[in-house]
């Protein structure tokens, strides 16, 4: 059996935090507590859950943003959390990810160009200026935005477009993994829509996979082969995405399917 | 009179060259107790209006070019910054679309929640305190009195978006300015937070205007919908009529690209191409090149503004027609 791409074991990440317990002992926020999963190659596994149950730092400390507590991770069978930042570098462009808010993480002072351009010649990807540019105007074209823009600052866009730069980013430089962290969220639904197409096309040509977090149902449906259900730091329930869909077994996934606001159309309204 | 009146409100960008409009004539109102939902693609002009509202245009190179905004019988447009201040955060409150634009990264939230309250309420500082801890748990986070000494970056996306909702519902505002406030939030907060702005008008009567792309959120939560495309609004109605009868072709695609729950489909509906930016000149309707409808006389005559029917204007030449 070949390895999957990624696979997660009791991965834990705590947080020391300023309290202190009734017994006087330092208290931990356990964000992360006890996570396993594989996603295999070309494979989405989507990941939802609670406001505050530690989606995002999975993604953190997957890209060694955050240190692990304890547990391993594994790419492509290699076991890469307790690497060295010198060793994890060449993994640092396979594993890609997009920020949940764009506006904190987009340099303000960078030309876009610099921004998407200056990764590609830390990972060797390109040798000239005109060569980057031409990689840089087909990525933009390709999430939406008029490639002329390029030679202009974040703060001159709107939130949805600054999401599409933050995505343009990670695009451009075609990694296996990508963790996209509420990288729709910010998109209205129509570039929501050309992103979704876009994403399972690349999928399906490059075998990309992903670790696509989202709030929104609809658009986990759409796009993950396999769910997992997170609440508190763990896994309460993971499966092809038909089974949690339409045969949820924890409580938490009901209610999450409950909450979901629907729009009634026509006369019947 | 109502109570927010924003008529024919123009916006623009100064570049070195040119000034380029953003918003083209805009108007609405929203009445005590009223919610309007504004949806619309990115770049489209929302959050610059709403911007404009709160008087936030400040010294950007965005300005109001034209156009009134009135508030409770006032010109807004009109005040001099010290009664502006007066009234902003205070009788008027905004939800800011990104959080991190808005909370100051270097302060613990809890201080940033205390000086609000101060700035606008005659409260000493333990009792402001104490009532951040009570807004904290009103909007859900957990152990708020030890979270109250968090910083920002130590907050998770949604509970950053929830601590800029609790400091905005704290001076129960009239009128509350929503910029996607709830885009962080899974579907079981969101419907928390949502409650809590309905809280928040029936008790104090509170005019809302909550920007959203998500249409199922408009759909349960507004009283009357503006749409939005490219600074013009494109079509306009309560809620109910709107969704009885999408009139405008952008209405009805930006509904087909929604992706379900209840099914699978295997490549969704997005509307081609994308938003002309504000270089490109446009003569004609400015949806024309990705609109199927879209004859000759879209591409050189913008379509005006009708009644279409009363209480639901659209702006296009063929409304409410299909395909055929
Ligand atoms: N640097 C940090 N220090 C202390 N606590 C943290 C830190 N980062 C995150 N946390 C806490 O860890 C928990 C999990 O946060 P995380 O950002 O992973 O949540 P999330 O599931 O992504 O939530 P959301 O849907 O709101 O983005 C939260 O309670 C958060 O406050
Ligand atoms: N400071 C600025 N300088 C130049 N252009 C700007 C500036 N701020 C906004 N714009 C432009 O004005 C237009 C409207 O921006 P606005 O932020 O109102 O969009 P929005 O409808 O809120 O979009 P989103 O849904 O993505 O938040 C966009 O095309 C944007 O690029
Ligand atoms: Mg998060
Ligand atoms: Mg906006």
């Amino acid at each position: 059996m070949t390895d999957p791409l990624l696979r997660l074991v009791d991965l834990k990440t705590h947080f020391q935090t300023k309290g202190v317990g009734l017994f006087g002992e330092k208290k931990v926020l356990k964000a992360v507590d006890g996570v396993s999963f594989d996603i295999a190659q070309g494979e989405v596994l989507g990941l939802v859950g609670e406001s505050g149950c530690g989606k995002s730092t999975v993604g953190r400390t997957l890209t060694h943003l955050e240190k692990t507590t304890s547990g391993q991770a594994f790419f492509e069978g290699r076991e890469f959390l307790s690497m060295t930042p010198h060793k994890f570098r060449p993994l640092r462009r396979e594993i890609q990810m997009i920020f949940q808010d764009p506006f904190a993480s987009l340099n303000p002072r960078l030309k876009i160009e610099q921004t998407l351009g200056e990764p590609l010649f830390i990972h060797g990807l390109c040798k000239t200026w005109n060569e980057a540019r031409s990689k840089i105007a087909a990525t933009l074209e390709r999430v939406g935005m008029d490639p002329k823009i390029m030679s202009r600052h974040p703060h001159e866009f709107s939130g949805g477009q600054r999401q599409r730069i933050g995505i343009a980013r990670v695009m451009i430089l075609q990694p296996k993994l990508v963790i996209a962290d509420e990288a729709v969220s910010a998109l209205d639904v129509s570039i929501q829509a050309q992103f979704l197409n876009l994403i399972k096309k690349l999928q399906r040509d490059s075998g990309m996979s992903m670790l696509f977090i989202s709030h929104d149902l609809g658009v986990v449906r759409h796009i993950s082969d396999r769910v997992a259900v997170m609440l508190a730091g763990k896994i309460v329930e993971i499966g092809d995405k038909h089974q949690i869909f339409e045969a949820p077994q924890h409580e938490y996934t009901r209610k999450l399917l409950n909450s979901i606001p629907r729009i009634a159309i026509g006369k019947e309204a | 009179m109502a109570l927010l009146e924003v008529e024919n409100l123009e916006i623009a960008v100064s570049t070195q060259r040119n000034l380029l409009p953003v918003v083209q004539g805009v108007s609405f109102t929203v009445d005590e107790n009223e919610t309007l939902g504004i949806v619309g693609e990115s770049g489209c002009g929302k959050s610059l209006t709403s911007l404009a509202i709160m008087g936030l245009l400040g010294t950007s190179p965005v300005r109001i070019t034209g156009g009134s905004i009135h508030f409770d019988g006032m010109n807004l447009l009109a005040l001099s910054e010290r009664e502006r201040r007066a009234i902003m955060g205070n009788r008027m409150a905004m939800i800011f679309q990104e959080p991190m634009t808005s909370l100051n990264p270097v302060y613990r939230i809890g201080d940033q929640i205390v000086e609000n309250l101060r700035q606008h309420q005659n409260l000493s500082h333990a009792a402001a305190r104490d009532r951040s801890v009570e807004l904290l748990s009103l909007v859900r986070i957990p152990d708020p009195s030890e979270r109250i000494d968090s910083f920002p970056h130590q907050m998770s996306g949604g509970q950053r978006q929830r601590v800029m909702i609790a400091m905005a519902l704290s001076c129960d505002p009239k009128l509350l300015i929503a910029d996607e406030p709830t885009t962080a939030l899974d579907v079981t907060v969101q419907k928390e937070v949502l409650d809590l702005m309905a809280d928040l008008q029936s008790r104090m009567g509170t005019a809302i205007v909550l920007i959203s792309h998500d249409l199922g959120v408009i759909a349960e939560t507004c009283d009357k919908v503006a749409v939005m495309y490219r600074g013009k609004i494109a079509e306009a109605a309560s809620t109910a009529d709107l969704f009885a009868e999408l009139l405008h072709p952008y209405t009805r695609g930006l509904l087909n690209s929604i992706p379900v729950v209840d099914r699978d489909v295997e490549w969704l509906e997005a509307i081609p191409g994308r938003v002309p930016t504000l270089e490109e000149t446009l003569t004609g309707c400015a949806f024309q090149p990705r609109c199927e409808l879209a004859t000759e006389l879209c591409a050189c005559e913008a379509p005006q503004t009708t009644q279409f029917k009363p209480g639901h204007s659209v702006q296009c030449h063929f409304a409410g027609q299909d395909r055929s």
